[in-house]
């Protein structure tokens, strides 16, 4: 019982059902199970997202592109849908899909090839990507009357109750779940960012481990920013500003550690989830959106203190290094 | 045999030191870059060549620069603050209700610089007694501060700043020379000072260079990273009286994105991410590379998202090319 409690992924499940908790008391209604299945089909995006973030910092890198990425791979996918209609949809998936990757690939390869640390590839190629989205629509807007009817169906469509949207979520999860317990690859990620000496000498290419990741990250991406223009029926050059900081948020929040090696799918569920259920109980509550920004950062804080504080302590070091004992 | 080899080896050290470190350095690639910006300036457009022109670009750049410059520091101690241009907004909105409640400039002043001077030793302590990675403390303080802001300010704006307030944004010095820049300039060699020439820049790169070493070396390593947050936060203090009281007015969104160009100056002027290694007049040049590549395209009516998009390829191309090169004459050699 006691080593359960332990458990990371079942803390932070009791904290999102205390969340639950706390909030049906003020409001019952919330937790009828179709406000709770809308509460996920709402967070599904951000838990997409989450998770290929989170194969990213496992190798010790960071993927500040990825909401630039959604914004420029989503206005080419509403463009392609407003000036050829007829095209089928799941072609258009097929083509946010590869954008993405590719988006997600050139990332990958200047911090394999080059050499260039994560944090300045990806604020770079943030810029640059939001900057695309306004050379190619010249700040104009795609609304929804432009956009085919399929088009902004097909994620809405109800299946048991879960619009499709939903659904493309619990396959991504299941998907990386697989891929990170029971594929040689996805194994080979976490030594990358355990341990890149350890790694590199049992014959793991750190570098293209890096690469592989991001190239995931952006090929989610590029899934994502479909579902999230059908969903919102709008492509404009602001859209998914800064969304960015939410989708680390989640993956802190669900114990992935920055410093790379550490990160269940449970937990990044769990972390998106717990942001989805704050973000949606929020007006219902009464409280301002404008305080969800100061709550997510107030949220990342508390969950990277508890974190570091319930860090397991290291084997033994004979020299202990400076930043664990300089105080 | 061995005197020959010894000669040989003097006679190629001195036909190395014929071509000065300094020809070759960094500095001097990105000072030769800035005459060639200066130049095509010249000719993209007749208006740049003007004083008045020049001066006034200076108030582009002059606050950011300002930030940069202890930002070079964390970022040479291998750290990073992101939350720069969060603790700028919550410390111009500090200043706000200060001014609303009838202060005069010099608490508007203070109170900027001790709310900015507070939130980095916030960041400071996360980072050192807790021992939690900069990158994920400044994220998370970055919407932290900046959604204060947003808590406290809403949709609204606060204006009642004194008029005389205005001069730190807008005044002249020798009416020519932007308060600003002047502002900018004194500080910059006090950071060259510090750094180059003190052993709290000596500690600072010794940090950089090896965490582990320095501290048994004597350094107090969480401390000096305690004091170079706070000079972070102090810093944006400072930019934020000029920043507020060059526009007259606070709103929730003042200072949004600047952490790019920020960290885009520090980068560009050599100042490597992974620490240890960078200079404070490799740093003001990149500031004047960006402050006239701005300038330029702002001649040319280039509109500011194409600019960041210039300024993102910017950061990752001077990083790029060098390598690219010495991959270059790597595979010709062999």
């Amino acid at each position: 019982m006691n080593n359960l409690l332990k458990n990371r992924e079942i803390q932070l499940a009791i904290v999102v059902g205390m969340l639950l908790i706390i909030i049906g008391l003020i409001i019952p209604d919330f937790l009828a199970l179709s406000n709770l299945l809308g509460v996920y089909n709402d967070t599904s995006i951000l838990i997409i997202l989450a998770l290929g973030q989170m194969l990213v910092i496992i190798t010790r890198c960071i993927d500040l592109s990825v909401a630039a990425n959604v914004a420029l791979t989503g206005m080419v996918v509403a463009t392609v849908n407003s000036t050829y209609p007829e095209l089928s949809v799941p072609l258009i998936i097929l083509l946010g899909a590869s954008l993405g990757t590719i988006l997600g690939m050139i990332n990958g390869w200047l911090v394999w090839k080059m050499n260039i640390p994560a944090i300045v590839v990806t604020l770079g190629t943030m810029s640059i990507y939001r900057g695309i989205v306004f050379l190619i629509s010249e700040g104009a807007w795609i609304n929804a009357h432009q956009m085919s009817d399929s088009f902004l169906r097909i994620p809405r469509f109800e299946l048991l109750g879960l619009p499709i949207l939903g659904w493309c979520s619990i396959i991504v999860i299941a998907a990386m779940y697989y891929f990170t317990r029971h594929r040689q690859l996805g194994r080979k990620i976490y030594a990358a960012g355990n341990s890149p000496t350890a790694a590199y000498y049992i014959g793991v290419d750190v570098g293209k481990k890096q690469f592989i990741a991001f190239s995931i990250s952006g090929l989610l991406a590029g899934i994502a920013s479909y579902l999230w223009i059908s969903r919102y029926a709008v492509a404009y050059t602001d859209i998914a500003n800064g969304f960015e900081l939410q989708v680390i948020a989640a993956c802190v929040i669900g114990g992935v550690s920055i410093a790379g090696g550490t990160g269940t799918v449970m937990g990044c569920l769990l972390g998106a989830l717990f942001l989805g259920i704050i973000n949606n109980a929020l007006p219902v509550i009464g409280i301002s959106p404008f305080w969800q920004m100061a709550i997510s950062g107030g949220v990342i804080i508390i969950a990277v203190i508890a974190n570091s504080l319930s860090e397991r302590k290291p084997g033994r070091i004979i020299l202990r290094k400076a930043v664990q004992n300089a105080s | 045999m061995e005197q020959i080899n010894t000669q040989n080896i003097e006679i190629k050290a001195i036909k190395q030191k014929k071509i000065p470190d300094w020809f070759v350095s960094w500095e001097s690639f990105l000072l030769f870059t800035v005459v060639v910006v200066f130049i095509l300036n010249c000719f993209a457009s007749p208006y740049f060549l003007d004083p008045w022109t020049l001066s006034d670009a200076t108030f582009n750049f002059s606050e950011k620069a300002i930030i940069a410059l202890p930002l070079a520091l964390v970022i040479i101690v291998r750290e990073i603050d992101i939350s720069v241009a969060s603790i700028v907004a919550l410390s111009s909105t500090a200043m706000g209700f200060v001014a609303q409640a009838g202060g005069d400039i010099v608490t508007i002043c203070i109170v900027g610089m001790i709310v900015g001077t507070l939130c980095g030793i916030f960041n400071g302590l996360l980072v050192t007694k807790l021992n939690i990675p900069s990158i994920v403390v400044t994220i998370g303080t970055m919407s932290l501060f900046r959604g204060i802001t947003y808590i406290l300010l809403g949709d609204t704006a606060l204006k009642d700043y004194p008029e005389s307030f205005a001069y730190f944004g807008q005044g002249y010095v020798f009416s020519l020379f932007g308060f600003e820049f002047i502002a900018f300039l004194i500080l910059a060699v006090i950071f060259y000072i510090l750094l180059q020439r003190t052993n709290f820049g000596r500690r600072t790169y010794a940090i950089g260079n090896n965490p582990t070493a320095a501290y048994y070396s004597g350094i107090n390593v969480s401390r000096h990273k305690l004091i170079l947050f706070s000079l972070v936060g102090l810093f944006c203090g400072i930019a934020a009286i000029m920043l507020t009281s060059r526009l007259g007015s606070t709103r929730p969104t003042i200072a949004l994105g600047w952490e790019l160009n920020i960290i885009t100056m520090v980068v560009l002027g050599g100042v490597s991410i992974l620490g240890g290694s960078g200079t404070i007049v490799g740093v003001v040049i990149a500031i004047f590379l960006m402050g006239l590549v701005t300038v330029g395209l702002g001649l040319l009516n280039v509109p500011g998202i194409v600019m960041s998009v210039i300024i993102g390829l910017m950061l990752i191309s001077v990083i790029a090319i060098p390598k690219l090169f010495k991959k270059f004459k790597h595979k010709t050699k062999h």
